[in-house]
């Protein structure tokens, strides 16, 4: 079932400068493993070294959160919309 | 290169100086041509650090979301994100990297006992390992070239 990705402008460059890119996927996270097995260069911008979805990162479903659905988990069908959205965070670090 | 006019830069200045001793922040809306870009407008968001927003500061996905739509609906994009170091030179932090992307632009301006002093530009490299210095431009605001 084809899921389309929809890719922030920031990352576009690690992506051939694609705004969204389709692929075959049961799941949520089949669909970003996808992703990022194609666009390697992406996969640090998302993912932590030791595999986990950074923390400001957030990965919507159409338009809900996947940590409020089963997350990398969740079930996807044809026609489906993953978007990732960032939030914006720093400070001063002390 | 950052291009921003003296009242785009005093905008945000005057945020950091209305939020402090609070961290302001908000996204940079402008142009981008591949080779250079330039802040048109600014989108003043909530520090959504409760907890700590002194020495952090927070934009959710929905505000993230609602600074695209504002882009969109002025024929921009959003290009980076400002916010202030208070009592801190404007210097990134090892936190700020942390939770940093590349392409985007990001401003950091020191407030200094409530005073707006020094603004900084920074961009992220492509490899994640350290913010790079991006020149500040100054437009010259229309009317004062002779």
């Amino acid at each position: 079932m084809a899921v389309k990705l929809e890719i922030p402008t920031a990352l576009r460059q690690f992506a051939g400068k694609q705004a969204s890119v389709e692929f075959n996927a049961a799941t949520v996270g089949d669909a970003l493993k996808q992703l990022t097995g194609t666009y390697g260069d992406l996969r640090k911008h998302l993912y932590t070294e030791d595999g986990r979805i950074r923390s400001f990162v957030n990965i919507y479903l159409n338009d809900e959160d996947i940590r409020y659905l089963q997350k990398e988990n969740t079930p996807t069908k044809d026609g489906d919309t993953i978007s990732i959205v960032p939030s914006i965070a720093g400070g001063k670090g002390i | 290169m950052l291009i921003i006019s003296s009242g785009i830069a005093q905008g945000i200045r005057d945020y950091g100086a209305r939020d402090y001793p609070n961290e302001t922040c908000g996204a940079m809306l402008g142009i981008d041509n591949g080779e250079g870009r330039e802040i048109r407008a600014l989108f003043p968001l909530a520090n959504r650090r409760d907890d700590s927003p002194r020495n952090r500061f927070s934009i959710t996905a929905d505000d993230f979301r609602a600074a695209e739509r504002a882009a969109k609906e002025q024929g921009l994009e959003v290009v980076g994100w400002y916010h202030s170091h208070p009592d801190h030179p404007a210097r990134p932090s090892e936190y700020d990297r942390e939770h940093a992307w590349p392409w985007y632009s990001y401003v950091i301006v020191s407030i200094a006992s409530g005073e707006p002093r020094e603004m900084t530009s920074w961009q992220l490299t492509d490899d994640r390992s350290v913010f790079q210095p991006e020149e500040i431009a100054w437009a010259v605001p229309p009317g004062s070239v002779k």
